[in-house]
């Protein structure tokens, strides 16, 4: 019963970094999906390309990889410093799941019914009104729950930063665990339960988010 | 009466290898009235999208108010107009749609509010005054802060009409507007038009299967088939004795509905 005591203090300790990557990452991979979604339907054919490559490069290399590479690859290459290691584990992740979120936000606002826009032009709405007003509102209600399930994901996805040594949940367990190896299953198991108890108001979020994105769009 | 405010000249349209519209020479007065009438897949509302700005012609002019819409000169040569140029033109032209097109995030007052508050028309509270009193007007008064998904189909179709006329618009555009309609709520949607009828002020080119509608409201009726306006005239002449075998045949099938 103590060790449960001992081992839940330890994880404490690593709770603040798994929560700074995780709130940091979701900010900004959000505005990551935003910019790049957008770019992904706008009608420049450059910004388009351009996003695509970078969307289909981070979607098809593991997160992993991606975060040896900023951590260890680019600073020896070419010397490219992203300063300290929260800084790269958070550029990794969100730029990892910007490209994934960024595929939402472009399929939802090709999915808003081609008569809102119709409508918009026929109230004589200028393009950038009709984005912010129509489309934009009625693509976000669209792209809430699953916006939610990849909230939960980068959760999970910031277990992977104690690989660039930073201190996090799962760090401090490892580090428990190497000195305790028979007390491995009640590690395990109470980190297990640490990231559940993370994970619940994300899948509350993501659950109210599916009663209200039923509300209020129209679809093709 | 004079000059239009609306004139088609020479107006070809086609879509791949289908030409919809071979021709179209057509000009609508202020106030007037005008219902297009004629088989499916003839062109109708294909010409009132364009004057809308949701369709480019092919080849030919449309002039508004004397106004070149899609073309503009620039640097003394006419080219294809942009954004901007369509849209300081089109402000005059509101249309209503067959399936409503209501923004479904927003309350139907915000409905109506929102292209007017965005154009500056008014400060905002003068803006809602304003969309209440077109809502009452069209008999939702009672129903403002509902959203479109909460109304029938035919208070859906009348609140597209209080949203369009907020705008003011010189010529009004009815794409077949009672068509996705129950047929019992197909009334209260005609009872509305026509009441904007006769207040007169305001063009409107309907694009309509209800001949009966037709014949009480329009001050001119067209025919169109395949592309060409085939017949037009005054209601009473063009319903009663039509002149052409196509227009006979299509009444034809018509009245035996």
């Amino acid at each position: 019963m103590n060790s449960i005591m001992d081992i839940s203090l330890l994880l404490l300790k690593g709770i603040k970094i798994t929560l700074i990557v995780l709130a940091v990452s979701i900010v900004i991979s959000t505005l990551i999906a935003f910019v790049a979604g957008l770019s992904r339907v706008s009608s420049n054919v450059l910004l388009n390309k351009f996003t695509g490559v970078y969307v289909e490069i981070f979607r098809g290399t593991s997160l992993i990889i991606q975060l040896f590479w900023f951590s260890y690859a680019l600073p020896g290459l070419f010397n490219i410093h992203l300063g300290s290691d929260i800084w790269t584990a958070v550029i990794a992740i969100s730029l990892n799941y910007g490209a994934y979120m960024s595929e939402i936000v472009r399929s939802s606002i090709l999915s808003v019914s081609h008569g809102q826009t119709e409508a918009s032009v026929a109230l004589n709405l200028t393009k950038f009104q009709r984005m912010r007003h129509i489309i934009i509102p009625q693509a976000i209600r669209m792209m809430l729950p699953e916006y939610g399930n990849y909230l939960i994901q980068i959760l999970k996805a910031t277990s992977l930063v104690s690989l660039i040594g930073l201190t996090d949940l799962l760090y401090y367990g490892n580090i428990y665990r190497s000195t305790h190896l028979s007390e491995a299953p009640t590690v395990y198991m109470l980190i297990l339960v640490f990231y559940f108890v993370l994970a619940l108001p994300l899948i509350a979020f993501t659950r109210k988010m599916e009663v209200f994105s039923k509300k209020g769009v129209a679809q093709e | 009466m004079g000059k239009p405010i609306v004139n088609y000249s020479k107006i070809h349209k086609s879509f791949g290898d289908v030409d919809v519209l071979k021709g179209i020479n057509l000009d609508i007065k202020p106030g007037e009235k005008v219902a297009l009438i004629g088989p499916s897949g003839s062109g109708k509302t294909t010409i009132i999208r364009m004057l809308m700005t949701l369709e480019q012609p092919t080849s030919g002019t449309i002039l508004v108010n004397g106004e070149n819409l899609w073309q503009m000169e620039k640097k003394g040569q006419l080219v294809p107009s942009d954004d901007k140029h369509l849209h300081a033109i089109r402000g005059d032209i509101g249309m209503v749609f067959q399936h409503f097109n209501l923004f479904p995030h927003m309350t139907i007052v915000e409905n109506c509010m929102l292209a007017p508050a965005l154009a500056k028309k008014n400060d905002k509270k003068e803006v809602k005054i304003q969309a209440v009193e077109m809502l009452e007007k069209v008999g939702l008064g009672d129903k403002i802060n509902l959203y479109p998904a909460q109304l029938s189909g035919g208070q859906k179709q009348r609140v597209a009409m209080a949203r369009a006329l907020m705008m003011k618009p010189k010529v009004m555009l009815f794409d077949e507007v009672t068509s996705a309609l129950d047929p019992e709520l197909v009334g209260e949607v005609l009872e509305v038009i026509r009441d904007l009828a006769k207040e007169g002020e305001m063009a409107m080119i309907l694009v309509t299967h209800e001949m009966d509608f037709a014949l009480d409201i329009a001050d001119r009726i067209l025919f169109l088939n395949e592309g060409v306006i085939e017949e037009e005239g005054p209601p009473s002449e063009l319903l009663v004795n039509p002149k052409s075998e196509r227009l006979q045949d299509f009444l034809a099938r018509f009245n035996k509905r």
